[in-house]
C-alpha cells in the first residue's frame, strides 16, 4: 500500500515539476511549487518521517510560497524568454538524470533492513537515546544533542540568510529614520474585508498556540524549533495581511525582530558556553543538572527554544523586508 | 455494533470520495473561473467533511477523533474564507463572470 501511494505521489510530483518548468507565468510557477512541497510532505509522511514532513509543509508549502509571492510583487509576472544556451542546459540535465538513474541501480530496496543507512549509526541512536537522553522522539534527540553542532550550524545558516536579505532589501524603520506612521502608508491589505478579518482574528490565537505546542512537544512527538518558528511566523504574517504592515510592526518592532533573529542563535550558543563553564564539553548538556538525563532534556528544551526564536525572527524579518518594498 | 458503524463509515467515505470526484470534474468542465471555484468548493466542504467523519467513525472515541474534529472545524473556517479571498481578488483584477445568458434572457 505504501508503495502504491508512493508511486501515485511521485507521479504527481513529476507532473508538478514539469508544470513548474513549462509555466511562463511566474505566479502559476510559485503556486505549483507550493503544491510540489505539499506533495513532498505527504511523501515524507508515508515514509514515516513525520518531523521532516511537518517542516516541509510549514516551510516549503507555507512560508516560502508567501515569500516567493512577496518577491513576485517586485518583479514582472511573466518569465522572460531566453533561447540562448538551451541545448547546453538540456545536455546538462540529461547527463545529470542519467547519472541519477545509474546511481539507483546500486540503491538498496525501499525499507531494506540491511541497507547501509540502517547499519551505520542509526542502531546506536535508537539504543542509546532512552539511556542517555530519555525522551521518546529519537529525531529530536539526534537533532538536539547527538548532532548539536550540525543544528547550531543550521541556525547560523538561517541567521546568515536573513541578515543577507536585510542587507539587500532593508527592514522598514530599522534603516533610516522614517516615522512609524508612514511605514506602511499606501500599502494594500485586507483590512476592509470583513470575512478574512473576522476569520483571521479567530484563528491567529490558535495558530500561535499550535506553534507553542509544536515547540514544546518536540521531545515527545513530531515537531521542534524549526517547525514551530515557521508556524509562529505564519501566524504573524497572517496578522500583518489582515491588519496591515504598520500594526504588525508596532507589535514586533523591526528592532525587536533583529533582536529575535540574533537572540535565538545567541541562546543556542550560550547554552554551549554554559556547558563549558560547568565543566563539560561544548553543547554537552549532561552537566546542566545533577542527573545527566535531566540535563540533556533541559539542554534540548533550551536550544530548541533558541532555534524557534531565531527561525521565527528571520522569516518575519524577510517577509517584512519584501512587503515594505511593495510596488 | 461495530459492523453497522463500519458500514456507515464506508458509506461516508464513499460519499466524500464521490463529492471530491464531482468537484474535480466540475473544476475541469465548468466554463469560467467563478463556476469552477463553485465546483472546487464542493471538494473543500462536503468532500473533506464526509471523509473526516468517516475516518472519525473508524477511529472511535479517541484522541485521533478530537484531532480530526479540530481539522474539520479549521477547514470549515478557512476554506470559505480562501474561496472568498480568491473570488474577490479575481473580481478586483478584472475577471468578469461569464453571464451571457443574462443578456439572452427574454424580456419579461
Amino acid at each position: 500500500m505504501t508503495v502504491l501511494f508512493g508511486i501515485f505521489l511521485l507521479t504527481l510530483l513529476v507532473i508538478t515539476a514539469i508544470g513548474i518548468v513549462r509555466s511562463e507565468n511566474l505566479f502559476a510557477a510559485v503556486m505549483l511549487s507550493g503544491i510540489f512541497s505539499l506533495l513532498m510532505a505527504a511523501n515524507f509522511f508515508i515514509l514515516d518521517a513525520a518531523d521532516v514532513a511537518l517542516t516541509e509543509a510549514a516551510v516549503g508549502a507555507g512560508i516560502s510560497t508567501v515569500l516567493l509571492l512577496g518577491a513576485l510583487a517586485l518583479t514582472p509576472m511573466q518569465e522572460r524568454r531566453n533561447r540562448a544556451g538551451r541545448w547546453v542546459a538540456l545536455g546538462v540535465v540529461t547527463l545529470t538524470a542519467l547519472m541519477v538513474v545509474y546511481a539507483t541501480f546500486e540503491q538498496p530496496r525501499l525499507g531494506d533492513p540491511e541497507a547501509p543507512v540502517h547499519q551505520h549509526v542509526a542502531p546506536w541512536y535508537l539504543e542509546q537515546t532512552p539511556a542517555l537522553v530519555g525522551i521518546p522522539n529519537v529525531v529530536t534527540a539526534v537533532l538536539g544533542t547527538f548532532r548539536g553542532y550540525d543544528t547550531l550550524g543550521e541556525v547560523i545558516v538561517v541567521l546568515t540568510a536573513g541578515t543577507g536579505v536585510l542587507f539587500l532589501l532593508g527592514l522598514p524603520g530599522a534603516i533610516g529614520k522614517r516615522q512609524r506612521e508612514d511605514l506602511a502608508s499606501g500599502r494594500s491589505y485586507l483590512g476592509h474585508h470583513l470575512i478574512p478579518q473576522v476569520v483571521g482574528q479567530l484563528l491567529i490565537p490558535f495558530i500561535l498556540l499550535f506553534a507553542l505546542y509544536v515547540q514544546f512537544h518536540g521531545e515527545y512527538g513530531p515537531g521542534g524549533g524549526f517547525q514551530a518558528g515557521a508556524i509562529f511566523a505564519a501566524g504573524f504574517i497572517l496578522y500583518s495581511l489582515i491588519a496591515g504592515e504598520r500594526e504588525a510592526l508596532s507589535i514586533i518592532s523591526p528592532r525587536a525582530l533583529m533582536a529575535l533573529m540574533a537572540g535565538g542563535a545567541l541562546l543556542y550558543g550560550g547554552v554551549g558556553v554554559v556547558c563549558l563553564l560547568l565543566g563539560g564539553s561544548f553543547l554537552d548538556y549532561s552537566v546542566l543538572a545533577s542527573d545527566p538525563r535531566t540535563g540533556q532534556q533541559w539542554g534540548i528544551l533550551a536550544i530548541e527554544l533558541g532555534v524557534g526564536i531565531s527561525v521565527a525572527g528571520v522569516l518575519l524579518a524577510i517577509y517584512h523586508a519584501f512587503a515594505a518594498r511593495g510596488r | 455494533m461495530a459492523s453497522w458503524l463500519d458500514a456507515l463509515s464506508y458509506l461516508l467515505l464513499l460519499g466524500g470520495g464521490a463529492f471530491v470526484l464531482i468537484g474535480g470534474i466540475g473544476l475541469l468542465r465548468m466554463p469560467d473561473l467563478y463556476t469552477r471555484m463553485h465546483a472546487a468548493s464542493l471538494t473543500d466542504t462536503m468532500g473533506t467533511l464526509l471523509v473526516l467523519t468517516g475516518i472519525m467513525l473508524q477511529a472511535g472515541i479517541s484522541l485521533a477523533t478530537i484531532k480530526l474534529a479540530a481539522i474539520g472545524l479549521f477547514l470549515l473556517l478557512t476554506s470559505p474564507t480562501a474561496t472568498y479571498a480568491l473570488s474577490n481578488a479575481a473580481l478586483m483584477s478584472g475577471v468578469r463572470p461569464n453571464a451571457q445568458w443574462l443578456d439572452r434572457r427574454p424580456e419579461p
